[in-house]
């Protein structure tokens, strides 16, 4: 028994046979060729195989992971057109009348040297993404297609580095856990196991030798511990955590029908936040019982054109057929501070999360703000549609945007396309200024979800990026519990649902509070949404 | 010719995806690009030209810029930097 230790990338256990993936690909031959015009056109084929396949994996990366993540294959597609880099493949062809193979694989190595004796370490790191596209014009050369997807069967997949593309082919129902020489928490294969829930270590490096292919062992992905050829006591020891793990989702599964009620019989409806409409599925799996934020921007984000009326429409339309009879509230766009979007070109601001963005921006660029809208009316005549407004601080603004909506309805009324007779349309309270005037709020919205996120951040002042603010960022601090009392109470003095939609509407040790201010929803994240109605039937 | 510079603001610096960004921008430009930063040059459009220069937070980059719509041109590399960069 061996134990190993890395860096904890992705929690959770893990037991299964090493699968030792070699990345360093095969070297391939110098071969003298006479036809260099014939090699020249291999080469061009293979360019415009491998620019088709990373375009496939960019559209499958981004159901799987955010839009600022899947942009590296983007990278990946201009590195494989980029002329000095096609020019460094044909001159070898031309001039040493090598094969196409051969070029890719020397003119792959320069470029790559070149990142590799760069003085920024985030620069050297980019020196694997030549050596990832390299491979992958070789294997088009080849024909070679599936070969990244690795060995099959169920199995710890390791590696010295996981180029992001092997890790989004991978099939991620048979791998057990990630372990690999290199790597950091926020490299690429490291967000997509924590998206995917796949225990990973990494950076183990010269102690990933001490791992032998097709070795039995036990990863313990919290605690960034790697176990080879574990002797039986600690076999039986994983298996009954891991058992135990498993129990309780189980359980948690009988859960996916039944509604959440209290012991002392409230009911609270669990919602789920979502953020692309193909995770309406993952909402669904886990018994949420609505959409309680559809966050809008993402249509918005990673691109560098504007999401026409038509693909918003098809977007909304996508997840209200999903869901059916369960409502689905769509926040706005909430574009700004740190969500960029760079078709907008906003400028750079000194204080981003106090500036320009969300209902600020609707309200200022009313052509952008009419085209969801339009898009979201035509959308709700498929389904139980909710419109909600982010970053609200006043009636004013309300009121402007309702204003908005009603003149978009009388539009599409003259011109006879259908939309919901009845749309409730409520905001969010997410800054100090909305949850102090919610009496007044209250009476011109249909209903209140408090986000926390947001309404932490403002209320302590404590910027929410900022690592040495993040003592004082604390969503149960009492001033953040106070305003969501008090509305709370607005809410229900006007007779409207109030819900939390934050981070913290998942925290076990706010469940209580949550009950007792009678809070009506609580939306979460698809995974935490089994794990909150458990909770909430044993408080 | 014209000219506009400007300072990298990101702390992060011209890394892989704003360098991306860059190259997707210049590339609906007609004009040629150039990028003079740390006393290299680079080509706007190619992504390995613009990343070898390695630039980094407060480097300056000088956009030379060379064409029949320079100066719309012009606009677009600035409202881009403001934005991005």
């Amino acid at each position: 028994m061996k134990e190993v230790h890395g860096i904890a990338v992705s929690g959770g256990v893990a037991v299964g046979r090493l699968s030792r993936m070699e990345s360093g690909g095969e070297k391939v031959e110098k071969k003298r060729i006479g036809d260099a015009a014939g090699e020249l056109s291999r080469l061009d084929a293979a360019r415009k195989e491998t620019v088709r396949q990373l375009q496939e994996i960019y559209r499958e990366s981004l159901k799987k992971i955010s839009a600022k993540d899947s942009m590296i294959f983007q990278i990946h597609i201009m590195m494989v057109q980029d002329e000095d880099f096609t020019e460094a493949m044909r001159s070898r062809i031309r001039t040493e009348k090598v094969c196409a193979e051969y070029a890719v694989q020397e003119a792959g190595r320069e470029f790559s040297e070149r990142f590799a004796k760069m003085d920024d370490e985030y620069m050297r790191g980019r020196a694997q993404d030549v050596v990832d596209i390299s491979r992958r014009l070789i294997r088009a050369l080849q024909h070679k297609e599936s070969a990244d997807r690795g060995p099959s069967g169920p199995r710890v997949v390791a590696a010295d580095e996981l180029a992001p593309s092997e890790t989004v082919q991978m099939d991620k129902s048979e791998v057990r856990a990630f372990v690999t020489r290199g790597g950091s928490r926020t490299a690429h294969a490291a967000i997509l196991a924590r998206t995917l829930g796949i225990p990973a270590v990494m950076g183990l490096g010269s102690a990933f030798d001490a791992l032998a292919d097709g070795a039995e062992v036990i990863v313990d992905g919290s605690a960034g511990l790697v176990i080879a050829d574990p002797d039986e006591e600690t076999v039986t020891a994983y298996r009954t955590k891991q058992r135990a793990e498993r129990e309780h989702q189980k359980k948690l599964r009988t859960l996916v029908n039944a509604p959440a009620v209290s012991r002392a019989g409230v009911r609270v409806r669990v919602y789920a936040n979502i953020a692309h409409p193909d995770d309406a599925d993952a909402a669904l799996a886990n018994g949420a019982e609505g959409i309680g934020l559809f966050r809008s921007e993402f249509l918005y984000m990673g691109r560098d054109s504007l999401p026409t009326e038509e693909e918003q429409f098809q977007a909304y339309k996508k997840v209200l057929e999903k869901m059916g009879e369960r409502p689905v509230v769509v926040r706005t766009f909430d574009i700004g501070a740190d969500k960029e979007v760079p078709s907008l070109h906003l400028p750079k601001e000194a204080n981003p999360a106090l500036g320009y963005r969300a209902i600020r921006i609707c309200l200022d660029r009313k052509d952008l703000f009419r085209t969801q809208l339009r898009a979201l009316l035509r959308a709700s005549a498929f389904g139980n549609l909710q419109i909600m407004f982010p970053m609200i601080v006043s009636a004013e603004e309300v009121k402007a945007a309702k204003e908005i909506l009603g003149d978009v309805k009388a539009g599409l009324a003259a011109e006879r396309i259908a939309f919901a007779p009845k749309i409730r349309t409520g905001i969010m309270v997410e800054t100090p200024a909305a949850a102090v005037l919610s009496g007044a709020l209250a009476e011109i919205a249909d209903f209140f979800s408090i986000g926390t996120n947001d309404l932490t951040q403002y209320t302590l002042a404590a910027d929410r990026t900022n690592a040495s603010v993040s003592g004082l960022y604390d969503p149960r601090s009492p001033a953040v519990l106070k305003l969501i009392e008090w509305t709370a109470k607005s809410a229900h003095q006007a007779g409207i649902p109030v819900g939390i939609c934050g981070e913290s509407a998942a925290d076990p040790r706010l469940t209580a509070f949550y009950l007792r201010n009678r809070i009506d929803e609580l939306s979460v994240a698809p995974s935490s949404v089994l794990a909150l109605k458990e909770k909430i039937t044993q408080s | 010719m014209v000219q506009y510079s400007r300072i990298i603001a990101d702390p992060e610096g011209l890394h892989a995806r704003p360098a991306g960004l860059l190259v997707q921008c210049a590339r609906e430009c007609t004009s040629d690009i150039r990028i003079e930063a740390n006393g290299r040059t680079a080509d706007a459009k190619r992504i390995f030209s613009i990343m070898s220069l390695c630039a980094k937070h407060n480097d300056e980059l000088k956009f030379l810029i060379t064409g029949g719509r320079e100066k719309e041109d012009r606009e677009k590399i600035k409202k881009f930097c403001e934005a991005n960069l």
